[in-house]
């Protein structure tokens, strides 16, 4: 059973989703269990496979036993590099299922069982790509990844998320075909389609290595990649597709999509062309992160400008991925950049999702969607405050939530590789931050009440009690998602000692920079 | 310039045409502004990366990479003029392709491993398999595009993208 | 036109870049490019495995579908999953669920043979003939996809084009009186746990998933070559159940916009 785990945490969310569409049709009350139950098997799987990977080293599988000669069969791979990020995500999978859970009486609950057949097949498509080790077998679970969060952002009743969802995929489909597009040329000058073989073919052989098939591929492949991330200037799809989705569909998506392809980028950077090739052959280090910069700029002052809140959490979300992508990028001699951007996927992942689900809580419960709706609404409610809190206190990078110390290890990373154009980003969007949601405490903690009987804005009346508003199954991911944001950050040292491990065998590169 | 075409375009001759063909697509997904166009668009820059792949996998003179095996027991004769006759099951017979069963085989029931088959004269069967999927991936795709796009028609009307940005600045952000 | 002109400049500078990686390729049809055999500083050359090794392994002439069901199996479980989540997305989508007489204006397209009967007759008995046809056909593509070009994919397809015949011939109400919704949803997943089963009786005889060779003990074959053989032929029913149910969904669901009454 422990050699088995990498099928195991893929297994679990296919099989449970064939079940729910089997059985689910029939009797709605079955998809939930079914749900809880295949994600709660793919989640411990995670934690194991973590643990075994700590210990042991990294799991290489190879899916129907051909191992030799490299490159026939598909390699299943579990390394210090996505070990945290599989357990990331079958948290982040197991809270937004809990949050989606319906009551009886609730609208739209007819296509249930076809939503949690969709819900299942878009975290086994997150977790397979999380643990691709095949360029090709990635592509594949893209797209279904890619082609289950298109439906679940249409599949709401709202006009705008139609639209948006047709813009998201025409986006999305160039973006990964951009991808197959890069892998072609790559498997054209190299022979194989398995990333360790990519990587070894390009460092042995600088023939192949120093051809312009390989720049081009690269760029691709790293075009591909920033469309599904939404890097700055590819990040038009993100606000329409994530604002006006349906409230359990944008808490799964926003944590998980962004992050899992900038952990695809780093594993193309590090895993297939390697670091020296990255850094020292391309040198393009500079330019990256002059991006990266206007990307973390471009994003804070427009989330600045939005009055809508999940607009503006969706505007974040594009400054979040000039972090990572910058701090991916710098190429300092002691890899402080790589570790930070590593660490803030993990912990974007967990502010993310705790921030969606207070603002799901505020519109779906609360009825404010916008800024201004939310007057006087944190006084009455003070679990959902407490969780909102601390969700904006760890994006604005308050110790000890874990924002403070990805803002450190990237901070860190800018100083000794003297990228000061970052550095100064990163404390310029912090600041930003911080206007952003001391605006919003304030309106919350100090705003008049609404009145008695019926809103101005709301449909709901004025609250008497907390749980009137919020149910168990919703408040419960927002706070042991903001407990983990919290311990996340605390145990921070042990977490990058672990995640440092994949930098043992990296040559200390730098981008020349003074 | 005869020299650029001698040596860039003519022995990649078929790369130049996917490439265009891709570049084609491309221009219609971004500007064209009807919904419809840019799905045709993006289908056949799809169209044009499955043809790239397949011709990757392409060698001079081989043929498809089926075997030509009527079964175990016809491998002990000496072949050659037997098989001409035979219409094998299913298979496009290429005369150049009898020649690789050649001479000795060991007998596959002791799991014996197929020497004889020389891998110039086949084509190469990953790209044909990698494609079969992206062929199905994009099928996909387009089914579930045309989905969103009868649920947009369903809503706004009309599948022009300017007239539905129209629409979407006169009415209030749903609430 | 401001658009126009940004997409041009778009275009050209990719198609560029594009040509520019072109300009060292290996020549077109050489068989001794890196991914025809395999380039100095790699492994050994995978497709030079393929077609070597590939029918001393599996026992299947066709080497293409070796290499998509056993040796890319896991890609070809995706693939599947890929057009088993396209159907269930345009299912959530686009399918009206609320129950309700259908409109006077769908009436009227299903019934619209009606004044026309030379018409309906004509076609009606062709696809009366044709259909039955062209299923056996397609169980003939699925199962002799080891030595013909065929398998999983093209039969299935073949497959719910030949009930969407039915759909188009007569009318969407006579072919979804033959494939009610409740069992062509059904049968996609079934189709997706057959692939499934095959690969996880693999990990309970204490193999890694989709290693076929170990059901030798479990299918009485002599040899782990016949029990890959057979193993495939399983996994591409599979395959074909999945996709032509959906091939049939996504028809039924598009051209009745999700009301499942009217139809082309």
């Amino acid at each position: 059973m422990i050699d088995q785990l990498p099928a195991i945490i893929v297994l679990a969310p296919l099989i449970g989703a064939m079940i729910t569409g089997l059985a689910g049709p029939g009797d709605h009350r079955v998809c939930f269990p079914v749900v809880l139950c295949s994600l709660s098997i793919a989640l411990v799987a995670a934690i194991a496979a973590a643990v075994q990977v700590f210990t042991t080293g990294t799991i290489d599988y190879f899916v129907g036993g051909w191992e030799e000669p490299l490159g026939i069969g598909i390699h299943l791979r579990i390394d210090a590099l996505n070990a945290f990020l599989l357990v990331v995500i079958g948290i982040v999978a197991l809270l937004v299922s809990f949050f989606s859970f319906r009551r009886v009486g609730d609208r739209n609950t007819e296509k249930t069982p076809h939503f949690y057949v969709l819900f299942q097949l878009l975290c086994l498509g997150v977790f397979g790509i999380t643990i691709a080790g095949d360029a090709f077998n990635l592509f594949v679970l893209v797209e279904v990844s890619s082609l289950t969060s298109y439906a679940l952002i249409a599949m709401g009743s709202s006009r705008r998320g139609s639209h948006a969802a047709f813009n998201y995929l025409l986006m999305g489909t160039t973006g990964a075909s951009f991808y197959l597009l890069g892998v072609g040329y790559l498997y054209l000058k190299t022979g194989t389609l398995n990333m360790q073989g990519i990587h070894e073919v390009l460092a042995n052989n600088t023939t192949v290595a120093q051809s312009p098939a390989v720049t081009i591929a690269f760029i691709f492949i790293l075009v591909g990649i920033w469309i599904k991330m939404a890097f700055f200037p590819l990040y038009g799809w993100l606000p329409n597709a994530y604002s006006y989705a349906p409230s359990s569909s944008a808490c799964l998506l926003a944590p998980l999509m962004t992050k899992v392809s900038v952990y695809v980028m780093i594993r193309a950077m590090l895993g297939v062309f390697g670091a020296e090739w990255v850094f020292v052959h391309l040198g393009w280090s500079r330019l990256v992160v002059l991006l990266a910069v206007v990307a973390i700029l471009a994003g804070s002052l427009l989330a600045l400008q939005q009055r809508e809140i999940k607009k503006m959490l969706c505007y974040l979300i594009v400054a979040e991925v000039g972090y990572m992508v910058g701090g991916a990028w710098l190429a300092d001699e002691n890899h402080w950049g790589l570790t930070g951007a590593l660490y803030h996927i993990l912990a974007d992942a967990m502010m993310t999702l705790c921030l969606f689900v207070a603002a799901g809580i505020f519109s779906k419960r609360l009825g404010a969607t916008r800024i201004d709706q939310l007057e006087g609404f944190f006084r009455h409610t003070p679990l959902t405050a407490a969780g909102f809190t601390v969700g904006a206190l760890a994006m604005i990078g308050v110790p000890p939530t874990c924002g403070f110390f990805s803002k450190f290890y990237l901070i860190r990373g800018g100083i000794e590789s003297g990228h000061w154009e970052f550095v100064i980003a990163l404390l310029l969007s912090s600041i930003v931050n911080a206007i952003l949601f001391f605006r919003i405490f304030e309106i919350g903690f100090f705003g008049k009440s609404p009145p008695e009987g019926h809103g101005q804005h709301s449909s709901f009346p004025a609250p008497k009690s907390e749980l009137a508003h919020a149910t168990g199954t919703t408040l419960l991911p927002l706070v042991v998602s903001a407990i983990l944001v919290v311990l996340l950050g605390v145990f921070n040292g042990q977490v990058v000692s672990l995640i440092r491990i994949a930098f043992e065998n990296l040559p200390a590169v730098t981008s020349g920079l003074p | 310039m005869s020299e650029f075409i001698e040596n860039q375009i003519s022995p990649y001759f078929n790369f130049w045409i996917y490439v265009i063909l891709m570049m084609i697509g491309l221009w219609a997904v971004i500007a064209k502004r009807n919904l419809i166009k840019k799905l045709i668009g993006l289908s056949i820059f799809q169209t044009a990366i499955i043809l790239f792949y397949v011709s990757i996998g392409v060698k001079e003179g081989a043929t498809i990479p089926i075997l030509d095996h009527h079964g175990p027991a016809h491998h002990e004769e000496t072949e050659e003029k037997a098989d001409h006759g035979k219409p094998a099951p299913g298979h496009v017979a290429q005369n150049g392709a009898h020649h690789e069963h050649g001479e000795t085989h060991d007998d596959p029931h002791h799991g014996g491993k197929h020497h004889a088959i020389d891998p110039d004269t086949m084509a190469n069967p990953l790209p044909h398999v990698l494609m079969l999927t992206a062929i199905v991936v994009g099928v996909s795709t387009l089914g579930v595009a045309l989905a969103i796009s009868q649920m947009i028609y369903k809503e706004f009307g009309t599948l022009e993208e300017d007239e539905i940005l129209e629409k979407l600045k006169t009415e209030p952000l749903h609430d | 036109m401001v658009t126009k002109l940004t997409a041009t400049i778009a275009v050209l500078f990719t198609g560029g870049l594009l040509l520019y990686g072109v300009s060292d390729f290996p020549g077109f049809g050489d068989p001794h490019s890196p991914a025809n055999a395999g380039v100095e500083g790699g492994g050994p050359s995978i497709s030079q495995y393929f077609i070597e090794e590939s029918y001393g392994d599996t026992k299947v002439p066709n080497l293409v579908t070796s290499v998509l069901a056993d040796y890319r199996g896991y890609d070809t479980l995706f693939e599947t999953v890929v057009i088993f989540a396209a159907g269930m997305a345009i299912f959530a989508i686009l399918r009206v669920l609320e129950p309700g007489q259908p409109r006077p204006d769908e009436l009227h397209e299903s019934t619209r043979y009606s004044d026309g009967d030379h018409t309906r007759i004509i076609v009606g008995t062709t696809c009366r003939i044709i259909v039955p046809l062209a299923q056996l056909f397609a169980l003939y593509v699925v199962a002799h996809g080891h030595h013909s070009p065929g398998g999983g994919f093209q039969g299935g397809v073949i497959l719910g084009a030949s009930f969407i015949m039915l759909a188009v011939a007569h009318d969407l109400p006579a072919a979804l009186r033959r494939f009610p919704e409740k069992n062509y949803l059904g049968l996609a997943c079934v189709g997706v746990l057959v692939y499934t089963a095959f690969g996880v009786a693999c990990q309970l005889l204490d193999r890694n998933f989709l290693d076929y060779g170990v059901l030798e003990k479990v299918l009485f074959t002599d040899g782990p070559e016949m029990a890959r053989s057979h193993s495939m032929l399983g996994v591409e029913i599979g395959v074909a159940f999945t996709v032509a149910a959906i091939m049939f969904a996504i028809y039924a669901n598009l051209s009745s916009r999700g009301r499942l009454h009217g139809g082309l």
